[in-house]
């Protein structure tokens, strides 16, 4: 099959399901088929046509794509189109994939049920009444509905891996600093890192190896060699230990998630892993510690807007404080002036040392209880999240009960190890469950040796939704 | 730790830049309350002797030569700004016509 064929049969299954998931928030059609016809021409040509030659692959929309609108699912960045593309759409371009459209998220990555967009809420494609989680629950649902074999996202606190749980597809989470966040519209910068979402380990592996390495644009990227994670694959886990960390399976855990995770990592032991205790104890404080850290840090970034540089202006207005002050307020969602709200407050005079001094302090706690567990293993298996995917509109109007959401995926990001989100079966409503695995700091090859020789004893991720709802 | 009262909410607003009505003051208010009472939990860890965490990485002063390199044009730069001019951010009076005398 050309790759012309591969990405029309794409742009076809967008225009045939996404009414009801709600996807992508724009679609490039006739650019991807132009895309597509030139990778063909350089396959044909006999060129080195890339790793990914002909992978059609959507993008989260706070990447910035050449051309192509960028909006973060905000009315402040309604009609932004980026003059430049992040460095991970260099990287893809180069390596022959054809970018498809733009997916959906919380509006600025903040939240995690993509209820929080100015374009929609997606659907899960599993119940078309229930959330798709989030931020990133475009990527994720599109690739449940089997629309793109492949998807990027943002991860903060678990927007990578908590959509892939409760859309039951695969998504990574890299160590912070192994992708440049170049281009990456900035939330909380000493926690963002992008990665893939596929059906399968083998994608989200060979789109790891295209868009990892370092990036002087990107202070923070890691100048680090890139193994060719693909191929590392198939390395057996025997020997492997495993760490099962109590505080992940204690109150608020639904029972059947517990039971599916627990399944998980027996058939991780019977693989020929080793099971060992291990014990996060400043776990508990992680969502605390994550919403002064990330809410401050997003109080600064998203200072940017203002009315002149580039975003939404408002009209009439002949000082310039009042113009900032109501371009933000007409911009800004709901959940982004919260966060923004929060996170100036724990930086204001006379609160910074009790709340985002502290929450550096218990970071570096959080940090340390990590650093311990992995003297004793080399993965830790838990779950995702706490529940299946949940109604819309359960959550909307609780901040707090939407940000106990994240309470499993937080610490990932608080400590910068890498952490994927794996299919391992569904509750009794045909939800599906994740497992989460992360590792030690730039360990995503084993990660990935792991989620490979999970998936290839199981077939949950062989699945498919029909796109329905409860009724 | 502290109470978050309809004053303080009004602080932060213009400290961020943000217009609230007194509807929005008022929800925000409660809702902060909510959150800030949850993120409290901190102060119960003991953190004497334990240095901050700022970011993952053990990497510092990130530096480059400081050498001219290829940009974007400054076309592109203004492209998205919602007014310009001359090549120039164009913005509302910054300063009083007493500050201009």
């Amino acid at each position: 099959m050309s790759v012309v064929d591969a990405v029309r049969e794409c742009t076809n299954r967008i225009e045939q399901h996404d009414a009801k998931i709600g996807a992508f928030v724009s679609r490039r059609d006739a650019d991807a088929l132009n895309d597509a016809r030139s990778v063909d021409e350089r396959i044909a040509g006999g060129a080195s046509s890339g790793p990914l030659a002909g992978l059609p692959i959507a993008i989260k929309d706070n990447i910035c794509t050449a051309g192509v609108a960028t909006t973060c699912s905000s009315r402040m960045l309604a009609s932004f189109i980026p003059p430049y593309d992040a460095h991970v759409i260099e990287k893809l371009r180069a390596a022959g994939a054809v970018i498809v459209g733009k997916t959906n998220l919380d509006e600025f990555a903040m939240g995690s049920s993509t209820e929080h967009s100015a374009i929609g809420t997606t659907r899960n494609p599993w119940d078309l009444d229930r959330v798709a989680g989030g931020s990133s629950g475009g990527s994720a649902a599109a690739v449940a509905a089997g629309i793109v074999p492949c998807a990027l996202g943002s991860d903060t606190g678990g927007s990578i891996r908590q959509p892939a749980a409760l859309c039951g597809v695969v998504g990574l989470k890299p160590t912070y600093g192994r992708v440049s966040r170049y281009g990456l519209v900035a939330f909380g910068s000493s926690l963002d890192q992008i990665g893939p979402f596929a059906r399968d380990v083998r994608t989200v592996a060979s789109v790891l190896s295209v868009i990892a390495g370092h990036d002087e644009r990107d202070s923070t990227s890691a100048d680090k060699p890139v193994p060719d994670y693909a191929g590392e694959l198939q390395k057996p886990i025997a020997g492997l230990r495993v760490g099962v960390p109590a505080e992940y399976f204690g109150d608020g855990l639904d029972p059947q998630v517990k039971s599916r995770v627990t399944e998980a990592i027996d058939t991780l032991r019977d693989a020929g892993a080793t099971l060992v205790d291990v014990h996060l104890p400043h776990m508990k404080y992680a969502i605390a510690c994550y919403y002064v850290v990330a809410t401050a840090e997003a109080s600064s970034n998203l200072a940017r807007f203002d009315g002149v540089h580039y975003g939404h202006r408002s009209v009439g207005h002949d000082n310039i404080i009042d113009l900032y002050a109501a371009s933000r307020s007409e911009g800004f969602g709901d959940e982004v002036k919260r966060r923004i709200m929060l996170g100036t407050y724990v930086l204001s005079s006379g609160y910074y040392d009790a709340y985002y001094l502290k929450a550096l302090k218990v970071r570096t706690l959080i940090k340390r209880d990590f650093e311990q567990a992995f003297q004793q293993c080399d993965v830790i298996a838990s779950p995702v999240t706490p529940t299946t995917a949940f109604r819309i509109g359960e959550k909307s109007n609780d901040p707090l009960q939407m940000y106990l959401a994240d309470i499993y995926t937080i610490s990932a990001n608080l400590a910068g190890i890498p952490a994927i989100s794996v299919p391992c079966g569904f509750d009794d409503k045909g939800l599906p469950v994740g497992l989460q695995l992360a590792g030690g700091w730039f360990e995503e090859s084993r990660l990935l040796q792991t989620a490979h020789t999970y998936l290839n004893r199981t077939d949950h991720h062989t699945k498919t939704p029909e796109l329905t709802g409860t009724n | 730790m502290s109470e978050i009262n309809e004053e303080l909410v009004r602080h932060i607003a213009h400290l961020a830049r943000l217009h609230m009505g007194d509807d929005q003051i008022h929800t925000m208010s409660g809702e902060l309350s909510q959150i800030v009472a949850f993120v409290d939990q901190l102060s119960e860890v003991d953190t004497a002797d334990v240095e901050p965490t700022a970011h993952a990485l053990p990497l510092n002063n990130v530096l480059r030569d400081d050498e001219i390199r290829p940009s974007i044009k400054q076309s592109a730069a203004l492209s998205n700004a919602p007014e310009s001019e001359n090549g120039f951010f164009r913005v509302p009076k910054v300063l009083d016509n007493e500050g201009d005398a």
